[in-house]
């Protein structure tokens, strides 16, 4: 099965690549863009189709390596 | 004094780093990455600055989960000392040995200068060559060096006395102006400046010589 990780910076925690981006696409034209996160994604695929298990497996890879729990946050998709 | 410098695949400043230790009188080791162990006796690990891992993932992050981080770790827990510059800090803090995260910089540019710093504790190893408060001139060259931790844990860094360099003029973004910052007891030390690139007068500057200079006279003394 497969798990999406979606990695973002805390709320809160200053994201001046999201910043550089908004202002970018401020000069292109692109008006009415209140704020700009710029995160990752991470997708892996994992043996077995035990959804709950995947979900703890995933949660404990955030914890230990995927995202840095002192700036990120994370939201796992299981599919 | 008997020094450890870890080398992963690309560090960059581990030569240099071991250049500055062993001009101050220390004994040096250089430990791979992969080395479960780290050689008998030893005093201080210096992790030293460089794209560990390529930064992949995060700075440092890949480094902190290697079989030699462990090794550090334990030897800090023993109370062993240890000093990170630059890709060495974000590792201490990957590695949760130091608080905080070292964040892309405020203004996204990769800086690469002599900064003026101050000494902000001289109540260490590490920074007891110095008078508390002085100013002191030492090379920077990162794009990752946006300290940051929450407001309670930089309360409680200052309450504890605990950082040890503040740039003058701060053009990364890091909270509280922070260059380097100590642990709880004091024995490790993380900073984004490079001491060892000005131990020499062929540097420009010799105001690192001093930060190994304590080290050697703390273990002198023990």
């Amino acid at each position: 099965m497969k798990a999406r990780v979606q990695v973002m910076l805390k709320s809160g925690v200053l994201d001046p690549q999201g910043e550089a981006v908004k202002r970018v696409l401020g000069t292109l034209g692109f008006d009415g863009v209140r704020g700009v996160r710029q995160g990752k994604v991470i997708e892996l695929d994992l043996d077995g189709d035990d959804r709950a298990k995947a979900e703890k497996d995933v949660t404990a890879m955030c914890e230990k390596l995927l995202a840095n729990r002192v700036i990120e946050s994370y939201n796992i998709e299981i599919a | 004094m008997k020094a450890a410098v870890i080398v992963f695949p690309g560090s960059n400043c581990d030569r240099d780093m071991a250049v500055g230790l062993w001009a101050s009188g220390a004994d040096v080791t250089m430990v791979w990455h992969k080395e479960a162990a780290l050689p008998t006796g030893v005093d201080l690990v210096a992790i030293p600055g460089g794209f560990s891992f390529g930064d992949y993932l995060r700075c440092g992050a890949i480094a902190a989960q290697s079989p030699v981080c462990k090794a550090v770790v334990a030897h800090v827990e023993r109370g062993g000392y240890a000093l990170g510059v630059c890709n060495g800090f974000q590792v201490l803090t990957e590695t949760q040995l130091l608080p905080g995260a070292l964040m892309r910089n405020a203004g996204l540019r990769f800086l690469c200068k002599t900064v003026t710093l101050k000494v902000a504790t001289a109540r260490s190893a590490f920074t007891q060559g110095y008078a508390a408060g002085a100013e002191i001139s030492i090379p920077i060259a990162h794009h990752d060096g946006n300290y940051f931790v929450d407001a309670e844990t930089l309360a409680a860094l200052r309450a504890e006395d605990r950082i040890a360099f503040a740039y003058m003029d701060n053009q990364n973004g890091s909270v509280g102006d922070i260059a380097g910052v100590l642990s709880a007891n004091r024995r490790v030390l993380g900073m984004m400046p490079h001491p060892e690139r000005a131990v020499d007068t062929g540097h420009g500057g010799t105001d690192g010589k001093r930060l190994f200079a304590g080290m050697i006279r703390q273990f002198a003394a023990a």
